[in-house]
């Protein structure tokens, strides 16, 4: 925090940055109206969260993203001579708070959208956008997880997670309803974004899902999320026992 | 000239090794390009009013994009960021070479590389699989392809501001964090270009960014007039001639006020 002011530039440009992004997504409302059944207030509410989770489990994983270029130097090998667990130490390798400007034009946006739909927030509303944002940031710490684990057999990370984390989060910031139904799946299912997105938001919106689930599944649904976590850190301690230094 | 000949050639070499790079790209430019064509079929479906372009049209441009994504100013050479932090910067101030250019050629060879890895094999797929269509007419074909070298030479000119704005920087970031979503939103990269408001389109038009992606696509789909090529080509060039003067002035002030950091 030393750069105090190239720090606060660098987060107003970002912000900037990432509001051009979702100036997009209002030109588009501007021509067609609506998105299929969706309004923009709605799909900004799920952009809102979808970047929040995200700027939130970015800050907290960074040391995952040099993982790979710790394995090739072999510099690993000091985290498992400490009596920490690993996954703690890669957490508070590097604690950046550069993403601070995704964070906020999440937030900002966020406020916007609830504005624009009129909710009256209760308690248990905000409760559950507090819990879709933690669900969200566990479930792209998972994904940064199992990017890492990868790289304990091909000792180089895999960029193609990147088309995982910061295509999922452009993908599951529309409601993931409008997809062809293979690619919805793959978020509900296998990805499961839309757990942390697109479900809470129609609990808070109050709506009645196309897709069929119920009320009750929606405000438990970021629970997903957060078992998505726990199942990759299982992985990762597979990949710890295998691990084998590349002794250089 | 044979210096900039031997600079370009063996930065493309080296540029073309990144293959992993280039099957991430290839993946994630897909992944986009679907979430991109869905999106807009979505919209599509959700209204009946008159549209400035068509679904198919959308769609051939979006895997356009997709396939030119790495000739865009998005980036600056990898390299060039190492050097200007180490300091090794000076050593490119002693080759025979007129800096400016020099880093031009470096910035041809950054945007073709990837580029060559990447459009035919994503374009081939998106043909057989995706709604990606041949061009409206042979003149169309032509016109765009023409258009197309005169956004290389853009987006080079585009990308040496940003890379010489590393000079007073020294962390290597700032601008070329940020500058890239800017020119790609005004290029018509995330929404073409045609279905911004009506107000914004005017001054859009008139900015240079329209002449990397906005220009060659909608020649290629017929979308412009292929005779509206002279205007769109001297478009393209008058600006690449501005930001080059940009560039060279930006550069002579950075050589005036640079510090060398030793050791």
């Amino acid at each position: 925090m030393q750069y105090r002011l190239s720090f606060v530039m660098l987060s107003v440009a970002h912000l900037l940055a990432t509001a051009v992004e979702f100036l997009a997504v209002v030109v588009l409302f501007n021509r067609f109206g609506s998105l299929t059944e969706w309004e923009l207030g709605e799909v900004a509410f799920m952009y809102g969260i979808v970047n929040i989770a995200f700027s939130v489990s970015d800050a907290a994983t960074r040391g995952f993203d040099v993982f790979g270029a710790m394995v090739k130097a072999g510099d690993f090998d000091r985290l498992l001579t400490r009596p920490r667990s690993t996954v703690l130490q890669l957490a508070g390798q590097e604690l950046t708070l550069r993403r601070v400007g995704r964070f906020l034009q999440g937030l900002i946006i966020l406020i916007w959208a609830s504005n624009e739909m009129n909710l009256d927030w209760t308690v248990l509303d905000a409760g559950l956008v507090i819990f879709a944002v933690l669900g969200g940031a566990a479930l792209f710490a998972g994904l940064i997880v199992i990017q890492a684990t990868i790289a304990f057999w091909s000792t180089e990370s895999l960029e193609v997670m990147n088309s995982l984390t910061y295509g999922g989060v452009f993908a599951t910031s529309y409601p993931v309803s409008i997809y062809r139904s293979w690619f919805r799946d793959f978020f509900i299912y296998i990805v499961p974004l839309a757990s942390v997105s697109y479900f809470p938001t129609l609990a808070i919106m109050g709506r009645t899902d196309s897709l069929g689930s119920t009320t009750l599944f929606q405000y438990l649904s970021p629970l997903i999320g957060i078992t998505f976590l726990a199942i990759t850190l299982q992985f990762w301690r597979i990949g710890v026992r295998h691990y084998r230094s590349t002794g250089s | 000239m044979s210096g900039y000949q031997a600079l370009v050639s063996a930065r493309f070499r080296a540029l073309l090794q990144y293959r992993s790079a280039a099957i991430a790209g290839f993946t994630t430019q897909i992944f986009f390009g679907l979430v991109f064509v869905m999106v807009f079929e979505a919209f599509f479906r959700s209204s009946t009013a008159f549209q400035p372009m068509t679904l198919p049209e959308v769609t051939t441009y979006i895997w356009l994009g997709q396939a030119f994504l790495v000739l865009q100013p998005w980036n600056v050479d990898r390299e060039l960021q190492t050097m200007v932090r180490s300091g090794g910067v000076t050593y490119e101030l002693l080759r025979p070479l007129d800096l400016y250019f020099a880093w031009f050629t470096r910035a041809i060879a950054l945007r073709t590389a990837p580029t060559l890895l990447r459009s035919a094999p994503l374009l081939t797929l998106a043909a057989l699989f995706m709604g990606f269509q041949a061009p409206e007419s042979w003149a169309a074909g032509i016109a765009f392809a023409i258009t197309m070298f005169g956004a290389l030479l853009l987006s080079c000119a585009i990308t040496n501001p940003l890379s010489i704005s590393l000079m007073w920087t020294i962390s290597g970031e700032g601008v070329t964090g940020f500058a890239p979503a800017i020119v790609m939103t005004l290029s018509g990269m995330i929404v073409p270009i045609p279905f911004f408001p009506d107000w914004a389109q005017t001054i859009v038009r008139i900015l240079p960014f329209s002449g990397l992606v906005d220009t060659p696509y909608r020649l290629y789909l017929g979308h412009l007039p292929a005779s509206d090529l002279p205007i769109l080509l001297a478009h393209q060039l008058l600006w690449t001639l501005a930001l080059i003067f940009l560039g060279r002035w930006m550069l002579s002030r950075a050589l005036k006020r640079m510090t060398v950091q030793g050791g």
